[in-house]
């Protein structure tokens, strides 16, 4: 009787604050970062209605500056990436054949600290000073003397906090990629989208830390007059942007990467065939994500670094558009002659490329040095990452979400209401966007609250405006369409393409707990695909049946994170006697996490029987 | 499969290995320690490209420094290292004991070199290097602190460690957290040779 450990497990709230399942937190991803993508698109729909005309005075010239730099760093850091976090956490064990996440605990202490980061961003709106130098905090402007109140404090800290959790998260997957998969799914067996992981988890191992760095020398600034950046104790403005890009810089494959992944999934699954080129395909998104911490100068081709350094970094820039273009023509010779069906996923699939494609043409033109002298800050820069960021990325999500939400929650959203959210989001995306690329041209700058009537500017920004709008109802048709198909019964099968070729479509929507009642065999890539070529209705298990060991659900998680907020607040309002108990109750968590076993318990295979998550 | 079928009996030769858990605590260490290589390779060229930043009519490096002490930290930290190696070869022959034993010496020397470390700051703010006199001085305290910091971490880790074996003794579980501890200590270890070589020496000669 050794194993009979008696492990309380909860239900209602309690468990959605306890759950170290990662289907489960990877729920909890979506929400918190759906939460977060529609407050960083109301901010971008207030953005746009103050420049839908000349001179507006629809918000004031230090409302815009907040609004535009929690636009930002909300979609970047609160929203894109969490959402990518939901599928990784919703997808990757179950592509891989694996019961479970390696660090199951520290999964559910990323989405803590990430949220709890979030929130104290955001609480900067009701303390009434908001970060307000930009996503990028550049200095002179993000420094004590140019931005005194405690708005770019926020930033540092509800950043830093966010940051903890998204390198859990990456250090998790690396492990449970590396260990964890399935007899016989080999390096090359694994799916695209489990390898965009896998390679995205490596950026942020080796990408945050620089972020950290610099944020904690932002904060010694700012909190304890440490002169980093500040040039008259001789600190160093342009090591700020340095440390910034290098992050930065790979930030951006972070955030396309796992897209990547998704299109390549969608495309190959809706064209009914085998992904064009899976091998170049591995080896771009490898070679991508190496030269991506070879470019981060491409952000300051104006700050002065010289040609010689402007030239090697913008060769460098260049060099990417090879392993992406190799990328776009799999896609394309994936669909080549497969029998394309145009599900609401597979719409936005294949209305990333074309989108994408232009995205990186901009790209290119501006990894030319001399070109970028007149590009840079101007609009053609906002119309550039917005086409790979909302063009490429957040396609990708929605095509994702569309794709895997019956894997999910056991539903299959209406394809109606799907394919007309693709049609307005796609519409509005182009005519928000495309056009600022020539706004960018005449000279409209970045970053600015409002402009002079008689440029040429005025049409154009109109028509941005409308596009805009048309994008939030978009969004809104989306959540309408997640709304109707909540009050469906839960009817999904495990396969509802009826075209799954990997292994998450072998088992029910959504997976039961444990995953796999029997850890699967892998025959081949498209391992699901494979076998029913072979005329076999399902896996081969790899194992008898037997008792399923499952870690225990944890309060740990959020205490430590809600220890991380109070310490933040105190550190920022110099209540060290408040910051020091917000650190004791995180270390004293961790203390407790140290010293207790957890034996985790067992599911008998008589329970295997039970349905899934409960969404 | 569990942490549960070699409990009661005789350890594996590599415990730290032998179950799922502690394979994956390993790797997971190890790939932590290359992003906390990320951040002292910042920390680093923070620190080189501020180091000459010293600023009117404060102390330099080279008038700060004073080798004897710092070769002295230096001495005791890489003996800390040989000590926790002896740990680990204990664990691997399964001589709780001695484990122990060189575990405690270990901690010991680290704290005996974050004692030096807080003299030895204690003494440059006297001299007038504050945190905040120059970009020079902030860099230094923050690389040489974050280090500082980490030793400080691990010699509270390693005992919360010890306590616990001395409590549940060696297994399977408690294994692989003392393994990843010691690769923790060597990892802190050779930060410190490369601010030994980067911050001081290199401080004294140019
Ligand atoms: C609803 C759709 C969106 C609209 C209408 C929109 C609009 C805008 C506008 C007007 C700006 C400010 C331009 C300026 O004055 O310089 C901006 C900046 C920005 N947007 Fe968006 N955006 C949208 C979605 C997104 C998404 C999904 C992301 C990221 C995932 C994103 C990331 C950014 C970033 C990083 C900036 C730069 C902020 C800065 O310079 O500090 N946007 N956006
Ligand atoms: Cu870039």
């Amino acid at each position: 009787m050794a194993h009979a450990h008696a492990v309380k497990r909860y239900s209602g709230l309690m468990d959605w604050l306890t759950t170290v399942d990662h289907k489960k937190i990877g729920i909890l991803y979506l929400i918190a970062g759906g939460f977060f993508f529609l407050i960083g698109g109301l901010e971008a729909i207030l953005i746009r209605i103050q420049l839908w005309q000349p001179l507006n005075d629809f918000i004031s010239e230090t409302t815009y500056n907040e609004l535009l730099t929690m636009h930002g760093t909300t979609m970047i850091f609160l929203a894109a990436m969490p959402i990518l976090f939901a599928l990784m956490n919703a997808i990757v064990p179950l592509q891989i054949g694996a019961r479970d996440v390696a660090f199951p605990f520290l999964n559910a202490l990323g989405f803590w600290t990430f949220f709890f980061g979030g929130l104290l961003l955001n609480i900067s709106w009701f303390v009434g000073s908001v970060p307000d130098a930009g996503w990028t905090s550049y200095l002179p402007l993000a420094s004590p003397t140019y931005s005194d109140g405690h708005g770019v404090d926020f930033y540092v800290i509800g950043l830093q906090i966010a940051g903890i959790g998204t390198l859990i998260g990456g250090i998790n997957f690396l492990v449970t990629i590396i260990n964890m998969r399935a007899p016989g799914m080999s390096f090359m067996r694994m799916p695209m989208f489990t390898w965009a992981i896998f390679i995205t988890s490596a950026l942020i191992l080796f990408a945050f830390p620089a972020l950290t760095v610099g944020l904690a020398a932002l904060m010694f600034d700012r909190l304890f007059a440490a002169n980093f950046f500040e040039v008259g104790n001789g600190g160093n403005a342009v090591l700020w942007e340095h440390i910034f890009w290098i992050f930065g810089h790979p930030e951006v494959y972070i955030l396309i990467l796992p897209a990547f992944g998704v299109i390549s999934e969608v495309i190959s699954t809706f064209s009914r065939k085998r992904l064009f080129g899976y091998s170049s395909m591995v080896f771009a998104t490898v070679l991508i994500g190496f030269l991506g911490f070879m470019v981060w100068a491409h952000h300051m081709f104006t700050t002065g670094l010289g040609p010689v350094a402007n030239a090697l970094f913008s060769i460098a820039t260049m060099l990417i558009a090879v392993p992406t273009g190799i990328k776009i023509f799999n896609w394309l010779f994936t669909m080549w002659g497969g029998s394309i069906r145009f599900t609401a996923a597979n719409l936005f699939g294949i209305g990333f490329i074309p989108t994408f494609v232009m995205g990186g043409v901009t790209g290119v033109m501006l990894a030319a040095a001399p070109a970028d002298y007149q590009y840079h800050d101007s609009y053609f820069v906002v119309a550039h990452f917005h086409y790979v960021i909302v063009g490429g990325l957040v396609l990708g999500i929605f095509a994702g979400l569309h794709y895997w939400w019956p894997k999910m929650f056991g539903r299959m959203l209406n394809e109606g209401l799907g394919k007309l959210t693709f049609w307005t989001f796609y519409i509005g995306f182009h005519l928000t966007f495309f056009v600022q690329h020539f706004l960018g041209l005449l000279g409209m700058p970045r970053r600015i609250y409002t402009y002079q009537d008689n440029l040429g500017f005025n049409n154009m920004n109109l028509i941005s405006t409308i596009g805009a709008i048309l994008m939030g109802v978009g969004t809104i048709i989306f959540l309408v369409n997640i709304v109707v198909t909540a009050m469906r019964p839960k009817d999904a099968p495990n396969d509802p393409w009826e075209d799954g070729r990997t292994l998450e479509w072998t088992i029910s929507s959504p997976a039961p707990e444990y995953n796999f009642a029997q850890t699967p065999l892998v025959r081949g890539y498209d391992a699901y695909w494979k076998e029913k070529m072979d005329g076999n209705s399902g896996m081969t298990p790899a194992e008898p049946i037997g008792p399923i060991h499952m870690p225990s659900p944890s309060i740990l998680p959020l205490f430590m994170s809600i220890g991380l907020f109070i310490a933040g607040f105190g550190f920022m309002f110099s209540n060290y006697i408040i910051g020091a108990v917000g650190l004791l109750v995180t270390f004293g968590c961790m203390f407790l996490r140290s010293i207790i076993d957890d034996h985790g318990f067992h599911i008998e295979p008589e329970e295997l029987e039970d349905k899934g998550v409960k969404a | 499969m569990s942490a549960h079928s070699h409990i009661d009996g005789q350890l594996p030769h590599e415990p730290e290995k032998a179950t799922l858990e502690g394979r994956n605590k390993v790797l997971g260490f190890w790939l932590f320690l290359g992003g906390e290589t990320v951040l002292f390779g910042t920390l680093f060229a923070a620190f080189l490209a501020l180091r000459d930043q010293v600023g009117e009519g404060n102390p330099t490096a080279n008038e700060l420094f004073q080798l004897p002490i710092v070769a002295i930290a230096t001495f005791i930290l890489l003996t800390s290292s040989l000590t926790s190696v002896f740990a680990i070869q204990a664990l691997h022959r399964n001589h709780v004991k001695p484990m122990i034993v060189w575990l405690i010496v270990t901690v010991a020397l680290g704290a005996g070199f974050l004692g030096l470390e807080i003299y030895e700051f204690y003494h440059y703010v006297h001299e007038g290097h504050g945190f905040t006199t120059s970009a020079f001085s902030s860099s230094f305290y923050t690389l040489v602190g974050f280090h500082g910091a980490h030793v400080a971490f691990g010699v509270a880790w390693i005992s919360i460690l010890i306590a616990q074996t001395l409590r549940k003794g060696l297994n399977l579980v408690t294994a692989p957290k003392l393994y990843v501890a010691g690769l923790y200590w060597h990892f802190i270890d050779v930060v410190w040779v490369f601010i030994f070589t980067v911050v001081y020496l290199m401080g004294k000669v140019g």
